[in-house]
């Protein structure tokens, strides 16, 4: 199996704090791998960093072998890197149909207009609210249809690597239980590596290969996924009760 | 021909002028979040730039080509040039200090507008200039009972034209998607893949393009033109963007064909000297009770 993406000592300050300080993870093609962490421990700027978001300090990010230096954010999408980041951030005034669309806008030039189509069908499948709604504007969806377009408009792109930031986040239980179906099921069907970062440890475990736990910057533990689930010290601060994995 | 139907036309006439200039406005201010003060003054080197570009040739464009052969050149001239004004402009002015905050931005934007009036003044001097009668048609086409100046046809066309190919890139095509998600969250639009450096290339050109094409058009009808019209008009249209709703294309165009009518009957009916009483009327009126716009944003992003 060969890497896809590696993070090498990856330092990430904003002004004055460091959010990230040192941070090496690996991802191998195929993989779902999970970043756990308490709030504030650095995981969405982790993804930031890797979708060019936010300039790294010190450290590197390697994509397919090749460090992404010359490339600005807007590229990464053709290079087949789509980030579905916290809290949605679907666009309100637009239709369904028109965030969904805008999903596979920078991958346009690798795509063809069938793949997209088909792909968009595929997504219809997985979340078929979406296709029913897909004429209503974007901002009328509850939160878990919000999620779900979120979802849909990164795999319109049919990346290679699909950053997922926290897709659980404020969503009822049977919404938590779909959303985690359907990322299993976008795994099996679409063969698409999945970097997955979470709160909700038990979920996320069952679903991924591999897992790494973020504190205050650092990755304090990792391991197989199947391994971190029985750690004592993950059930103690991460598996322990709702106080601990509670939600924002 | 009954007063009302004459004033229709008027309102409309005028109206277009604002609302494409309110489309300015608008535009800009969806992807910089900025009220470019400075729009009323491209609108007026536009009407300039087309003066210069049929007079000082001696009206060698128009022998040329006629006409309208040179009505076309003026209005391409200055919606190219003043285009390409905008985008330097963007450049020079905003880009720089757009990291530090709205304030900032607006200041330059003003300083923007000074600096135009008086390069317009210093090149083209302080008096009244005008559009020659040589170089616009000036018959009236009438259909029994109904007249319309040639000049009024050819605006009122020109802006429903334009207005219509604005509207169908802006809200049916991927690019004009990739626009509006640009105004509403640029990271999202950049992950996306969009690259929002090249959509603020694009709107900064083509919102001062239309500005200095209705800048064109407005010499043509009222002849007349001079160094402070940017200021006036701009207010204006500036007024219309906020009667629509900023940030919004079809409202923009609703707002300024509303004023535009608004200010003609007002001036038909009550009095023409309290023409830009009415429109201040209803800015001040809207900010009140509407600061949204006629049509403003509908939905509120769910958090
Ligand atoms: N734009 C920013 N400016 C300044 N500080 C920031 C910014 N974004 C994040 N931080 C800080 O960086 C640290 C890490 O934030 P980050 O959002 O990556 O955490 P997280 O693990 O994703 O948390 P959560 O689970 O709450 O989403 C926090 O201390 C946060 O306050
Ligand atoms: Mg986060």
């Amino acid at each position: 199996m060969s890497e896809l993406l590696v993070l090498k000592d990856v330092v990430v300050s904003y002004g004055a704090v460091t959010a990230l300080k040192g941070v090496s993870i690996k991802l191998n093609e195929g993989q779902i791998i999970a970043v756990l962490g308490a709030n504030g421990a650095g995981k969405s700027t982790m993804l930031k960093s890797i979708s060019k978001i936010v300039p790294l300090k010190e450290g590197k990010i390697f994509y397919k072998g090749k460090e992404m230096a010359s490339l600005s954010a807007h590229d990464l999408a053709f290079q087949g890197i789509s980030h579905v980041p916290e809290g949605r951030r679907v666009f309100p005034t637009l239709t369904v149909e028109e965030n969904l669309n805008l999903g596979s806008y920078g991958a346009r030039k690798r795509l063809l207009d069938e793949e997209v189509e088909e792909t968009k069908k595929w997504i219809f499948e997985l979340f078929p609210v979406l296709a029913e709604r897909k004429n209503q504007l974007a901002g009328t969806l509850s939160g878990g249809e919000q999620q779900m377009l979120a979802i849909g408009r990164g795999l319109i792109a049919k990346p290679t690597l699909l950053l997922l930031d926290e897709p659980s986040l404020g969503l009822a239980p049977i919404l938590v239980k779909e959303i985690f179906n359907a990322i299993r099921k976008i795994h099996e069907e679409s063969g698409t590596s999945i970097l997955l970062v979470e709160q909700n440890a038990k979920k996320a475990l069952a679903e991924s290969d591999y897992a790494y736990i973020l504190e205050t910057g650092k990755i304090s533990i990792e391991g197989p996924a199947s391994e971190l689930a029985g750690d004592e010290r993950v059930k103690a601060a991460y598996l322990g009760g709702s106080a601990v994995t509670k939600k924002e | 021909m009954s007063i009302i139907l004459e004033q229709l036309l008027n309102g409309l006439t005028i109206g277009s002028f604002y609302a494409l200039i309110a489309l300015g406005y608008s535009m800009v201010y969806g992807v910089m979040k900025l009220i470019n003060f400075a729009h009323g003054d491209l609108f007026a080197l536009g009407s300039y730039l087309g003066y210069t570009l049929l007079v000082w040739s001696a009206g060698a464009v128009s022998q040329r080509f006629g006409l309208w052969g040179g009505m076309a050149a003026a209005l391409l001239f200055a919606f190219f040039a003043v285009g390409c004004v905008g985008v330097l402009m963007e450049r020079v002015a905003y880009r720089p200090v757009q990291k530090s905050g709205r304030l900032p931005l607006v200041v330059s934007a003003l300083g923007v507008s000074i600096f135009l009036e008086n390069l317009i003044m210093a090149v083209w001097g302080p008096r009244y200039q005008a559009y020659p009668a040589s170089v616009v048609p000036t018959y009236t086409i009438s259909l029994g009972w109904f007249h319309i100046t040639s000049m009024q046809l050819f605006i009122l066309i020109l802006s429903f034209v334009l207005m219509l190919i604005l509207y169908y890139v802006v809200q049916k095509t991927t690019f004009g998607a990739a626009i509006r998600a640009t105004a509403l969250d640029k990271e999202m639009a950049t992950m996306l893949g969009i690259d929002v450096g090249k959509i603020t290339l694009f709107i900064f050109f083509l919102g001062p393009a239309l500005g200095g094409m209705a800048g064109v058009m407005n010499g043509m009808y009222y002849r007349q033109i001079s160094f402070v019209m940017g200021w006036n008009y701009g207010l204006k249209a500036f007024t219309a963007t906020i009667l629509g709703g900023i940030g919004n294309i079809p409202a923009a165009m609703l707002g300024g064909l509303l004023l535009g009518l608004v200010e003609m009957f007002g001036a038909a009916y009550i009095s023409s000297a309290w023409k830009d009483v009415f429109t201040f009327l209803i800015l001040i009126l809207i900010l009140i009770f509407r600061p949204t716009g006629l049509i403003g944003e509908k939905v509120a992003e769910k958090v």
